[in-house]
């Protein structure tokens, strides 16, 4: 269970996030949504450590990750991806997944053996299955197309068993059809690892088709929580955000 | 902190590689590692039984000391991406630490190297501790500024170092079990078992787990501590590292020159360092020792030939940098695989021997 608790951070006089309080159960997949700039990236950077909150708390399973460090946030087992996907250029598939388990392992800082170690090969290998990077195992990151390197920036997240896996638009800049591909496997790794999954997505059919909850933020504050539906028909929202397109495509 | 911040609010694209990765196949076993530092050692000892020329011995020894010091930097520069422009000062403490150490206190010689090591490493530690918390150019400009804050030290501080005449008067050189350094094949000996030992350690440091931990660090820092790797601990650990093979080629110099001078830790040592790396390239291993005879032999003839030393050197820089825009090894290495890729399936790929066993585990 991840519970967030009167989270605020502000940069200068802009509050980024305003007394955010929300819980994810275990095993949940969230929808976060809200217009440019509405602290949703803001949001995941205080969960993993990248901010430090100005007050409020984050519990993973009772444990108060606010304030820590990245690393040692990760260690507790929250994972994320990056809108703009954050991989090693020049490190392979192969070798970014094993190098990522030995580091989960704790075994990033061994020096009296040689790399890759045996131990990690079993869970690299499971992590490239699963996202279907297997076949582009040998391939240097950098030469990867734009799809697969946001796989490959989700299995960096994903190989170190995460309890809350944090993905920032992961269909950013991709075509239609890359995107539902995009958004199936998301779906699918969900639905497998029964693991906690908050996504942030700006096109709404992706959002009402697959999240079952949805939260959606507007300057740095909660605006509204609830179901697709819910959501579709919250006036603040429509106001806010929506539009009115979302409620007519309901009526037809 | 800090750094993320200011990494997070920039957002960086993917780049194409800034250190473009050449070595196709990295994982070499250690066994085979030690046969080819064996083999090499074997003929460098073989050399003053073979060629009476003490030039070439000169050449080994000074080949040796910066050998070394070259090689550790591209730990730092080729493997973290930490561009150091100061590294020269471990290289100076090195020579000036051991000279000092024999001078003063008569210790055994291998004792004396060991606690130069350990003066090394609290130096480091220290210098370390405050220049890896910064970025990029600030690091590069931390680091020159300890250095120079080192050699005016030793400048000023003229009844410990003899300021700028350097330390004179010999270093005592009592005989260990056999091992006699004031025998020059001794020494010679000595120098290449340091490099090649030297050389293999941080051939075990860049192939470990810890080495690709660097190569995470350069090619993107913030991603490798979403992972779990404390980024400032382990860039304080090789720069503290690196420092202790700088330090051991300093040791080398001052056995061969016998004494220790302030240029020993000056700038320009670390300057030096930069353009060995620059001339045998960053992207192999043994790039740096490439780079190393390569500068050697030019310095040596250049110098003979004109007094307009510094013009020549500069047209060569200009050459690497903007000609072959690669060091030495990295065009050698690039070349040899473009002809091997036109003679096979060329592609982006890393052919490996079989799909799911064919990563090598020499652990």
């Amino acid at each position: 269970m991840l519970e967030v608790q009167q989270l605020s951070k502000s940069f200068g006089g802009v509050k980024a996030a305003d007394d955010i309080t929300l819980s994810f159960a275990d095993g949940s997949l969230t929808a976060v949504i809200g217009p440019n700039g509405a602290g949703k990236s803001t949001f995941f950077n205080l969960i993993t450590g990248a901010l430090v909150p100005d007050r409020g708390h984050i519990l993973l399973n009772g444990i108060d990750l606010a304030g820590r460090s990245p690393p040692e946030i990760v260690r507790h087992g929250v994972g994320r991806a990056f809108q703009v996907a954050r991989i090693f250029p020049s490190l392979t598939v192969h070798e970014t997944m094993l190098a990522a388990v030995g580091a989960d392992q704790r075994r990033a800082s061994l020096l009296h053996r040689r790399f890759p170690l045996a131990e990690t090969r079993d869970r690299a290998e499971h992590a490239m299955e699963l996202l279907g990077l297997a076949a582009k195992r040998d391939r240097i990151a950098a030469t990867l197309s734009h799809g697969d390197q946001k796989l490959l920036d989700i299995a960096l997240a994903l190989v170190l068993d995460p309890k809350v896996l944090l993905l920032d638009e992961p269909t950013a800049g991709m075509g239609t059809e890359e995107r539902w591909r995009m958004i199936d496997k998301v779906h699918e790794l969900w639905d497998r690892q029964k693991i906690t999954v908050i996504f942030i997505e700006h096109d709404m059919d992706i959002v009402f088709k697959i999240a079952p909850f949805i939260v959606v933020l507007c300057y740095g504050r909660i605006l509204a929580t609830g179901t697709p539906d819910a959501i579709r028909r919250n006036p603040a929202v429509i106001e806010a955000y929506l539009g009115s397109e979302h409620l007519a495509g309901e009526a037809i | 902190m800090t750094e993320l911040q200011a990494e997070s609010a920039r957002e960086r694209v993917v780049e194409p590689l800034s250190v473009p990765r050449l070595d196709k196949k990295p994982q070499r076993s250690r066994s085979l590692d030690l046969l080819i530092a064996l083999a090499a050692f074997t003929v460098l000892a073989a050399l003053p039984f073979l060629f009476s020329s003490k030039a070439l011995l000169d050449f080994v020894i000074r080949c040796s000391a910066f050998g070394l010091f070259a090689t550790s930097l591209n730990l730092l520069v080729g493997y973290t991406g930490m561009i150091s422009f100061g590294h020269g000062m471990f290289f100076g403490l090195g020579a000036y630490g051991f000279a000092l150490i024999m001078q003063r206190t008569g210790l055994p010689i291998p004792v004396a190297f060991i606690c130069t090591l350990l003066f090394t490493t609290v130096v480091a530690s220290v210098i370390g501790a405050i220049c890896v918390r910064l970025k990029e150019i600030y690091f590069a400009f931390v680091t020159l500024a300890f250095q120079m804050l080192i050699h005016s030290v030793i400048l000023s501080w003229v009844s410990l170092t003899g300021g700028d005449q350097g330390l004179r008067g010999g270093i005592p050189r009592p005989v260990f079990l056999g091992v006699d350094l004031s025998n020059y094949v001794h020494l010679y000996i000595a120098s290449c078992a340091l490099l090649v030992i030297g050389l293999m350690l941080m051939r075990q440091i860049a192939q470990s787990p810890f080495g690709y931990t660097l190569r995470m660090i350069r090619d993107n820092a913030v991603r490798a501590s979403f992972i779990g790797i404390d980024v400032w601990r382990a860039k304080l650990t090789i720069f503290v590292l690196a420092a202790l093979f700088a330090s051991t080629g300093g040791m080398i110099m001052s056995l061969f020159v016998s004494g220790a001078y302030p240029e020993f830790a000056f700038w320009t040592i670390s300057g030096e360092g930069i353009f060995i790396n620059m001339l045998g390239g960053v992207t192999t291993f043994l790039g740096p020792i490439v780079g190393t005879v390569l500068l050697l032999i030019l310095n040596d003839t250049v110098t003979r030939l004109t007094e307009y030393y510094g013009i020549v050197l500069g047209i060569v820089i200009l050459f690497f940098a903007i000609g072959l825009r690669k060091g030495l090894m990295d065009f050698a290495v690039e070349w040899y695989q473009a002809r091997r890729d036109a003679h096979g399936p060329g592609t982006m790929t890393r052919p490996r021997g079989g799909s799911g066993n064919s990563t090598e585990v020499a652990g």
